[in-house]
């Protein structure tokens, strides 16, 4: 298992959130001790092991491919941050 | 007289039907005690009153739940009504759907009353990280309900709810039933439908009852379980009455002891009342086997991998686009998503989605996630091999007593460690209860311990009758211990 080298910084950016710098010098230190508890799993031989994905797996669930109604529009706009013309209005994609 | 607040379930039953009181007394009798309570408990993060009347006027009492008010844990979608998980990025939504357990409840007659705190998005043990409010013991109001489904424990426990749906990721409704001495219940992984449920980590995440006795928690898995087009993940099985082996004894009922979940670090008085609960199992006419779950100490770690992995894809839905906070004037896309997530989530959040997306990444996958999902099918064997020698499993639900509110939040590996003993259910797909099984004094207030039984996966029936069994003959006395 290889060693804790996690840079709190590059994976917020990675996931998005944008930390401020207090936040990051205690997430570092957290979640290195975290990573170093969790290097116990290091010391089991899981080679010839499949892993689980699922605890039930089931495979090829599949329904009938027939309209449904979906959500009403009035409360999906409603919880929209920002809508206009019965449109949601998001932040500028393409420059 | 005692208060209408007071009554279990059936006896609410027995009451609207005897024509002593009606739907709409037992909506008033929770709405006063909340009233009265709850500014000191915390359990509430809102509550619709003339909707419940509403429902309580038309409410049919010859269905299985007829007419009875069941609180809401904040994860779980109502129609029309707020669903924030505990979190800031949520402040303001209103549900636009009814989740599927939801929809099984009112078809059952029952009414969906009130919305419980949480830790935010249901990560953590002690409701703590709710972005709203503390929610607080009601058997010693300066300590935690649990977590993460402690406004679903401590509104049973406060008489403020007749029961609650929590949902179940590594112990959020056992571990919280324990330390507030009330009854939760996490069905077998597939055994519910999770449409709805705001997903935290779908691997593990369950939806059950916490109540006031056992036999509540079969009647309402009664109403919950079942396959629903809406979940793939919710297995089509033959329906099933979970009370069907309520009111017997534990005679040719084998109980397996786990070694391992007796441990070095866990509070003596809460190990004095588990074994003492295991020899009256044992009376009852229980058969007592010590049996091995050798990988359970790895199961802290496995679960910590996997379920911030699954987390961190779950959460990636909260961008501010469709829903909730979204940051002012964003200078472009990645700034909206970013300072939206930086506003919206609080430190617990953060923390994992990081850890999550860290151990998902290139060149870490293999070190972490897959090697967590192998130990994962380590921990389901060690289970399996369980229950081959007995019917059901008997340990502690958590190795401590209610802690002290902020004693552990700024140490979150002691406080994962805090689920050490239900984390491995989730992880095998296994169903479990938490059971009172008596009281510890401890700064002149008494607190309450929780029995866990475990039962192989989709073995509910079974595992209710033997908790059922237990709670009949030992805990009565917490259950009925007024503060």
């Amino acid at each position: 298992m290889s060693s804790p080298n996690l840079d709190v910084r590059d994976v917020a950016r990675l996931a998005r959130i944008e930390l401020t710098d207090q936040e990051t010098a205690t997430f570092q230190s957290q979640l290195g001790r975290i990573l170093e508890y969790v290097e116990q799993l290091g010391t089991l031989d899981v080679s010839d092991v499949e892993p689980t994905a699922h605890a039930n797996p089931v495979f090829n669930v599949l329904r009938e491919d027939v309209v449904r109604p979906g959500l009403d529009r009035k409360p999906v706009l409603a919880n929209a941050p920002h809508a206009a013309n019965n449109l949601i209005v998001v932040t500028k994609v393409i420059e | 007289m005692s208060h209408l607040a007071d009554l279990t379930i059936s006896q609410l039953q027995e009451g609207f039907r005897s024509g002593n009181f009606t739907p709409a007394d037992a909506v008033l009798a929770i709405e006063s005690r909340i009233a009265a309570t709850d500014p000191e408990i915390g359990a509430y993060l809102s509550r619709n009153v003339e909707a419940a009347l509403e429902a309580a006027a038309k409410a049919d009492i010859s269905l299985p739940l007829g007419g009875v008010p069941i609180g809401i844990k904040d994860v779980i979608n109502v129609l029309g009504e707020p669903c924030t998980c505990g979190s800031r990025i949520l402040a303001g939504y209103r549900a636009p759907y009814d989740a599927t357990v939801i929809s099984k409840l009112r078809a059952a007659g029952a009414i969906p009353f009130g919305r419980l705190n949480m830790d935010e998005f249901a990560m953590g043990s002690s409701t703590e990280n709710s972005s709203y409010q503390v929610t607080r013991n009601p058997w010693d109001t300066s300590r935690i309900p649990g977590g993460s489904s402690g406004g679903s424990a401590a509104a049973v426990a406060a008489h403020e709810a007749f029961a609650t749906l929590g949902s179940d990721t590594g112990g959020s409704i056992r571990q919280p039933a324990a330390l507030c001495g009330v009854v939760g219940l996490k069905p077998s992984y597939g055994r519910v439908s999770r449409y709805g449920l705001v997903a935290f980590a779908s691997s593990l995440d369950q939806i059950g009852p916490v109540a006031r006795s056992t036999r509540d928690c079969a009647t309402l898995l009664n109403v919950l379980a079942g396959k629903d087009p809406h979940d793939s993940t919710s297995l089509d099985l033959p329906a099933e009455d979970f009370t069907t082996r309520l009111g017997r004894d534990l005679k040719g009922i084998r109980l397996g002891i786990p070694k391992e979940y007796f441990v070095d670090g866990m509070d003596p008085r809460v190990r004095a009342k588990v074994e003492a609960a295991i020899k009256q199992c044992e009376q009852l006419g229980a058969e007592l086997v010590e049996v091995s779950l050798p990988h359970t100490s790895y199961a802290v770690g496995v679960y910590y991998i996997i379920a911030t992995a699954e987390a961190s894809a779950n959460l990636a839905r909260f961008d501010g686009v469709r829903y909730g906070h979204r940051a002012k004037s964003p200078r472009d896309l990645i700034d909206h998503y970013q300072r939206t997530r930086e506003e919206g989530f609080g430190s617990e959040v953060k923390r994992r989605i990081i850890l999550g997306t860290y151990v998902l990444s290139s060149g870490y996958y293999d070190a972490y996630y897959l090697r967590a999902q192998k130990v994962r099918t380590l921990i389901r064997r060690d289970f399996a091999s369980a229950f081959e020698k007995v019917d059901a499993l008997v340990c502690p639900t958590s190795p401590d007593l209610a802690f002290k509110i902020g004693e552990r939040v700024d140490d979150p590996l002691r406080m994962y460690l805090a689920d050490i003993f239900t984390i491995a259910a989730n992880l095998a797909g296994i169903c479990g209860i938490s059971v009172p099984c008596g009281l510890v004094e401890e700064d002149g207030k008494m607190l309450p311990v929780g029995l866990q039984f475990l039962g192989k996966a989709l073995d509910e029936t079974r595992l209710l009758g033997i908790a059922d069994a237990y709670e009949q003959a030992g805990s009565l006395d917490v259950l009925n211990f007024r503060r």
